[in-house]
């Protein structure tokens, strides 16, 4: 069913009687030619674009709730591209690049808009990081603007200005970043694959790996065993339980952290805006809620809640760069676990292992990634050879130390 | 969450900073294979669900790390102890 | 005026005038903002989220999903606020939201028309083409029409708090079996914090009209809450909600300090955070009504029907003149029979249920009031409640009322159990969701438990106060339990009339009908969390309290899953929204963090600094002086009068830490890329230290002052970091080194003392037993004297800024003191107090790296420092330092640069790229790090790295800086543009 303003008029009509469901809720085949374990966005956008790009389309995409249930469902739905070092730079503007069109391709509006996203900095230090991050973005063809502090202050005059611990000199501005209904997407790259064959099956937890010799052939589910020419690793947050099964000890932690939604207001806050003084980001949805986060809370977790310390900073940033938030309410908060990688960037590879691939590590970031991880994954599995834009995402750079550390923080997963 | 520091008694947690997995031992640097076995140290990692040994340091106390076995799934502090005991608790 | 003539817990002596929507009304202390429009006849008070459909009061409580208003004006706006639970106050001023021009008159409305085409998820499926309009056209539009109340106009003028309270029992909910729990545990020695979200205690037994033994329920509550006020054990926090269950026993509570006072009084907070820790707690949270789903089931006047009881019971207030009821169960029978008692007239109550307690039937009997069994509403109609359509027995039949009081059943406020991740559990027999694995330490009591009754709820608060305390090891003795007049009431499940007239609103705030629940399921999200997310059921700012069950119950009838399968969604903190100031408390302005002042800022602050914030230090930027144009006359005023005569800078921010015992040398080999152990007493060295995976973590100087005693510098944006790095050293990977370290950051005072009339300078202060000859204190000399008469004083012979330099470090205390006594000394040379901006100027001159250079990113290679690594030792990094991506000859690599037209500008930030080759990311070669105008040079240098730097001495590169609209050419030369042989420093 192609969605349309007529679809809409039709159901009116009909007292909503004509939808059918988005996609099906499939029962697992014996065998298929890849199989994709994790049902989020990355997982289902893999399963696309290898049915779209790629025409494989005898393809599953095994999920052990529902789909979408995880980290796709519990992040502040921001995308941009305004990374520093080139290892990421191209990847992630391939990202969004696909999400400028994702909706037209999809029939599905994912809400991507983009209102900017902006990148206060408070110091001489930080000005010239932000040039220099900047700068990569246009040598990569990115746009990125290096506004000064009445810059700021025509966007956002109400941040404040004037009674900063740390004043706001001004800010790196990408005009083409914003957000999109995270859900949505997750939805609409589900209905996409499944009307190009792929099965997505719910309920299905992967409890081991079928082995031929040192190849992986399938894997062994909750709902039985299912052969495949390949299997592909899409599960952020889950990726070293998975990993495990296969014998695979990793440069991952997996971490908590938090994400918080208020009330619901008229416009306030139309793009993205990061504190550079603190831990604090927020942006407000199309429904009104101000969706806001900060730090991960900074100890290994696979409990999808976090603690006070952290919920109070985020706060104290939100208040010391808008005081005029503090009768707002925070209408809810959460957590989601992070596949917090070495170097703070992901993973999109083979593995040791013969059969298995992995797409991992997305740390905090993984939701702007979804298009192109999904696109670069399909392009893996498909060609056996890496996407060009993810050609540093080499699972060996640890060991050959060609790290991409954008915080340059080092072998510490808390500090990314 | 809050730990019991083997100093100062059950203290919130963001007194302490976090390192990571305490199971993990500085290889020997001389060894042929000290590039491997760095390797392994520096940055692979069980990350397990369930109960962890990991590094805390007293930042805002007394300044000692501890190793905390805690568990990941529930945050559940299941023991901690100093990483270096006071000379004369060699018992 | 709907206020009965008599009964209620509010002060009739006490009037209070308030205003909504611009006009006057009055109300009386002890009423709600809620309480008081119902006596006051507003029975339209908001707009609905998506459809603008007019709204009333549902609820008396915190589930309050329609009478959301905006209270308070200007700076003090409060969107969204539940007018349920707004204390009435003097003066109080409250407006509808989310409508526009007017309340009654809602332009948009017509979206209501067109409500048939805006199902759920309808904007999935549209407002994509062209895709140039999402932005421009759809989006804005939407955006406007979304949202509620607006945000405050100005910054939050009110002051918050954080405090934190400690005990053995928290019980959450003064209701009765609150009560009980914390009168058990207190008597039985245990430390209880009994907090409730309401002003009053007592919970329902101030709405209802139940006895206890021979006592009414309220003053039964008020005498129980008067005997644990006197009881020094035990704290009471009224309007105080807890709100989070976090690790380890910690609980988060919101107290409400000043809400119910027009502004709060002069230092009073308007609200405090509060982190209570208790060994184990008590929910007595209790329950909440759900509604019967019925077409046109939001129309003002519909309500719950144990609000209808607690507006006449606790407020004395009637809800309406003529009432009928709406349920599946005999509290609301209880309801009906309240509301009757107090006057109002009750024409009807229609049961769902064919059989009916005839206790019940008679008591209706008796009253007059009209049963109809086996009846359903299915229709109702007026702009506020005239009348509804009731279907019984295969008949229609209209009734003209004003108000319905609708109970579907009662849902035990179970949301403090979800937050660890428990999923409540279904119990058929009462038609409700009961706890399932609660937080450690956390048990729960009466109506949260789903024991309705008055009598279960006081057996079961008896029972839980007794239990947690005995648990924490206190005696307790055989427990009283109070007898009540009730018994567990009866109730046959059901959600919604399905063929009703009109959209039937299953969550009214977010205008989710059954239909949509009808369309989620014809689409595939039949999980309950889908349901939520593509419906958003129970995402409005009452997080589905009354709408949630209902919802996935009417899922469940569609898949026949039943709703155990079908399982609930979790609870999310908070139990209700927190103001956001208030988690932030103080931490906002100027005390968003602390502000650390060097010791001699009061010295600066005289001298007209312009302080800079580094970290948390404010450190002196420049001096100004008068007649200076702008900074950059200033600092390089201030250079040159170093590098001429003699200039003075407060280094105490860098870190530094004390290291003692025999091991010491050893310890440092090992963190060190250098050798430390063969340093001789009275030197220093400059070292450099890595992380264990190769990179440079810091660099700074460490002197020997005694065969056992060293003292390192560290930068002052890693003092801490690298302080904490030594402690693991020791602690962790060598603890059988015999080192003892210590921060002494605070403890010491640094002045910087540089340019070549420095030591006549220090030659002035210093007592005179201490020589600070060429040859008693040679460059990188460190020794241990005393100045300004016996102040104890460590002297370095140290320079960042390539001239002849010294650093003195005293007592924290006599910082200031040494600043005036140099100033002093060096005025006959023209001494020159200089700031930040300076000391950069000539490090860059001189080409040491700094900050900017130690990103995290480089190696010591790539900072020009390899050399410096020994080969003979192993040292924290050494070995994960020597892979192939960090010993790649093509890294970029620290090497000076000056313009080639001798006077464009320098920036930092600006990458390099080949001469001719187009700008792009394959012609990368590097960036520029730090840059300054140099007063000695007269024109601009910087610092960078650049793809084999030190092989290109000479070669012009472009720096290209395009957010900045720089392109220029530079020539590479070596770092260290002024005395690069360092004869200055030896002289």
């Amino acid at each position: 069913m192609r969605y349309s303003f007529l679809s809409i008029l039709k159901n009116g009509l009909t007292g909503q009687s004509g939808w059918k469901p988005a996609w099906r809720d499939a029962a697992p085949k014996p065998s298929y030619d890849v199989i994709i374990v994790g049902g989020g966005g990355h997982g289902l956008a893999t399963a696309y674009y290898l049915a779209k790009v790629h025409g494989i389309r005898n393809v599953a995409v095994i999920e052990k709730g529902t789909i979408g249930s995880g980290n796709a469902g519990r992040n502040t739905t921001i995308i941009r591209s305004n990374y520093l070092l080139p290892g990421n730079e191209p990847f992630y503007e391939w990202s969004m690049k696909l999400w400028e069109g994702l909706e037209q391709e999809l029939n599905y509006n994912a809400m991507v808009s983009q209102r900017g996203v902006l990148n206060l900095y408070h110091s001489d230090a930080q000005r010239d990081a932000y040039a220099r991050r900047g700068n990569a973005m246009r040598l990569a063809g990115v746009d990125s603007e290096l506004l000064d502090r009445e810059g700021v202050r025509a966007m956002y005059p109400f941040l404040d200005f004037d009674n900063a611990r740390f004043p706001i000199q001004g800010g790196l501005l990408q005009r083409r970043g914003g957000t999109a209904r995270h859900d949505a997407v997750v939805w609409g790259y589900a209905r996409g694959a499944d009307r190009l064959g792929v099965d997505i099956v719910q309920n299905c937890e992967v409890t081991g790996f079928l082995r031929e010799g040192d190849a992986i052939v399938g894997v062994e589910t909750t709902r039985g065993p299912i052969r495949a020419g390949k299997v592909g690793l899409a599960v952020a947050g889950s990726t070293s339980r998975v990993a495990r099964q296969a014998g695979l000890r990793l440069p991952i932690e997996s971490h908590v952290l938090q994400a918080f939604v208020s009330e619901g207001l008229k416009p306030l806050i139309d793009g993205v805006v990061t504190f550079g003084a603190g831990h604090f980001y927020i942006s407000q949805s199309d429904k009104g809620g101000l969706v806001f986060g900060g730090d991960i809370d900074g100890y290994n977790s696979y409990a999808q809640r976090g603690n006070l310390p952290v919920i109070e900073d985020v706060c104290e940033g939100g208040m010391a760069l808008m005081p005029r938030i503090g009768r707002l309410r925070l209408l809810r908060h959460w957590g989601g676990i992070m596949d917090m990688s070495m170097d703070g960037s992901p993973i999109i590879d083979a593995t040791p292992v013969p059969g298995l691939y992995l797409n991992a590590g997305w740390c905090y970031g993984g939701f702007k990634a979804t298009p192109a991880s999904g696109w670069c994954f399909a392009h893996l599995l498909a060609k056996d050879e890496p996407h060009e834009t993810a050609a540093a995402m080499r699972l060996d750079r640890f060991r050959t130390g060609h790290l991409i550390d954008e915080k340059g923080v080092g072998a510490q997963p808390n500090l990314h | 969450m809050r730990i019991p520091c083997p100093y100062c008694g059950a203290r919130d947690a963001h007194e302490f900073a976090y390192l990571g997995d305490a199971t993990v031992t500085r290889p020997d640097p001389a060894a042929p294979d000290a590039e491997d076995t760095f390797f392994d140290y520096v940055y692979l990692r069980d990350n397990p669900a369930g109960p962890h040994s990991e590094w805390w340091y007293h930042a805002s106390g007394c300044r000692q790390w501890v190793r905390v076995a805690r568990d990941t799934r529930t945050h559940a502090i299941l023991g901690t102890e100093l990483a270096r005991k006071p000379a004369g608790d060699a018992a | 005026m709907s206020r009965l003539a008599k009964g209620g817990l509010v002060d009739r002596a006490r009037a209070l005038s308030f205003s909504f929507d611009g006009k006057r009304y009055s109300g009386l202390a002890g009423d709600t903002l809620a309480s008081a429009l119902l006596a006051n006849d507003v029975k339209l008070v908001g707009r609905s989220f998506k459809y603008h459909r007019p709204r009333g009061i549902v609820s008396a409580g915190p589930e309050e999903p329609n009478a959301l208003v905006e209270l308070r004006a200007g700076a003090r706006r409060e969107p969204n606020t539940r007018a349920t639970v707004v204390e009435l106050h003097d003066g109080l001023i409250a407006a509808s939201q989310n409508r526009w021009p007017s309340l009654g008159f809602d332009l948009l409305s017509v979206n209501g028309l067109v409500a048939p085409f805006l199902g759920a998820g309808f904007y999935y499926k549209t407002f994509m083409w062209p895709a140039s309009f999402w932005e421009k056209l759809y989006e804005p539009v939407i955006r406007r029409a979304a949202g509620l109340g607006r945000a405050a106009d100005g910054n939050d003028p009110d002051e918050y708090e954080k405090a934190n309270a400690f005990c053995d029992v928290l019980v959450i909910g003064a209701g009765p079996a609150g009560l009980m729990a914390a009168r058990e545990a207190a008597r039985a020695g245990a430390r209880v914090i009994l907090a409730d979200e309401d002003f009053l205690p007592g919970g329902r037994l101030n709405a209802e009209s139940h006895t206890v033994g021979d006592e009414a329920g309220h003053a039964f509550a008020a005498r129980l809450a008067a005997e644990l006020a006197s009881n020094p054990k035990v704290r009471i926090m009224t309007r105080t909600t807890v709100f989070g269950v976090y690790d380890g026993g910690t609980y988060g509570a919101l107290e409400r300090v000043s809400d119910h006072l027009a502004e709060p009084a002069p230092f009073a907070p308007r609200q405090r955070l509060w982190r209570i820790v208790a060994k184990r707690a008590v929910l007595a949270a209790g329950a909440t009504e759900r509604p019967i789903v019925f077409g046109g089931n939001d129309r003002p006047g519909v309500m719950a029907a144990g609000a209808v009881q607690a507006y006449a019971n606790r407020f004395g207030v009637a809800a309406g003149k003529n009432l009928a009821v709406f349920a599946n169960n005999d509290e609301a029978w209880r309801a009906a029979f309240d509301a009757a008692q107090a006057g109002i007239a009750v024409s009807a109550i229609v049961d769902v249920r064919e059989t009916i307690s005839p206790a019940l039937t008679a008591e209706a009997e008796r009253r007059d009031i009209r049963v109809i069994a086996g009846g359903q509403v299915i229709g109702t109609r007026g702009k506020t409640l005239s009348g509804i359509e009731v279907r019984h027995g295969g008949t229609t039949e209209a009734l003209a009322i004003d108000t319905l009081a609708v109970s579907g059943g009662w849902s035990p406020n179970v949301h403090l159990t979800c937050h660890h991740g428990g999923k409540p559990i279904w119990n058929a027999d009462i038609a409700a969701f009961v706890p399932g694995a609660t937080p450690p330490g956390l048990s729960v009591a009466g109506a949260a438990r789903g024991h309705f009754s008055l009598s279960g709820a006081l057996r079961d608060g008896v029972q839980a106060g007794t239990a947690a305390a005995s648990d924490l090891g206190f005696a307790t003795a055989t427990p009283e339990i109070p007898i009540a007049d009730d018994a567990e009431p009866a109730i046959a499940a059901f959600w919604h009339v399905a063929d009703s007239k009109g959209p039937a609103f299953v969550d009214p705030q977010n205008d989710v009908t059954a239909k949509d629940v009808g369309i989620a399921f014809k689409e595939g999200f039949r999980s309950v969390e889908l349901l939520k997310r593509y419906t958003t059921l129970g995402m409005a700012t009452d997080q589905g309290k009354t709408s949630n069950v209902t919802g996935l119950a009417i899922m469940a009838e569609l898949t026949g899953a039943g709703i155990s399968e079908t399982g609930t969604t979790i609870f999310r903190p908070p139990y209700t929204p927190v103001a956001i100031g208030a988690l932030a408390g103080h931490h906002r302005g100027k005390d968003f963090r602390p502000t650390r002042p060097t010791p001699t800022h009061e010295w600066a602050a005289e001298q007209g600094a312009v302080f800079v914030e580094t970290g948390l230090w404010l450190r002196a930027q420049y001096f100004p002086r008068p007649g200076e144009a702008d900074w950059l006359t200033t600092v390089n005023r201030e250079v040159s009068a170093v590098r001429a005569s003699v200039g003075l800078i407060d280094v105490s921010t860098f870190g530094k830490i004390d290291l003692q015992g025999p091991d010491v040398g050893a310890f440092l080999d090992r963190v060190y890329i250098n050798g430390f152990s063969a340093l001789a007493v009275g030197k220093a060295r400059y070292g450099v230290m890595l992380r264990e995976d190769g990179m440079v973590m810091d660099d700074g100087t460490t002197a020997r002052l005694a065969p056992e005693h060293y003292v390192m510098t560290t930068t002052t944006a890693n003092a801490a970091k690298v302080y904490q790095h030594l402690e693991f050293c020791l602690q962790v990977l060598w603890p059988e080194l015999d080192v003892a370290i210590a921060s002494v950051s605070e403890q010491w005072a640094q002045i910087a003392l540089a340019g070549p009339r420095s030591r006549d300078v220090l030659a002035r202060v210093v007592d005179d037993s201490v020589d600070v000859s060429n040859e008693a204190l040679p460059y990188m000399g460190a020794i241990i004297g005393t100045v300004m008469g016996g102040i104890p004083a460590r002297l370095f012979r140290l320079s960042f800024s390539g001239e002849l330099g010294y650093e003195i470090a005293v007592p924290a205390r006599h910082g200031e003191t040494l600043a005036r006594a140099l100033m002093a000394a060096g005025a006959e040379f023209g001494i020159t107090p200089y700031g930040t901006e300076a000391l950069g100027v000539m490090r860059i001159e001189k080409g040491h790296v700094s900050g900017n250079e130690l990103s995290g990113q480089t190696t010591a290679r790539d900072l020009g420092l390899g050399r410096m690594a020994s080969t003979k030792k192993d040292y924290v990094g050494r070995t994960m330092a020597g892979r192939p991506g960090l010993t790649d000859p093509e890294r970029p690599t620290f090497v000076g640069f000056k313009p080639v037209d001798g006077t464009s500008r320098l920036r930092a930030g600006a990458h390099f790229l080949k001469v001719g080759a187009p700008a792009d990311t394959a012609n990368d070669e590097g960036y520029m790090t730090s840059v300054c105008y140099s007063p000695t040079l007269q024109h601009w240098i910087g610092l960078g790295l650049l793809k084999r730097g030190p092989e290109r001495i000479g070669e012009r590169v472009r720096a290209y800086d395009p957010v900045r609209g720089g392109d220029i050419e530079v020539e590479v030369c070596a770092p260290g543009f002024v005395d690069p042989d360092g004869e200055k420093l030896r002289g």
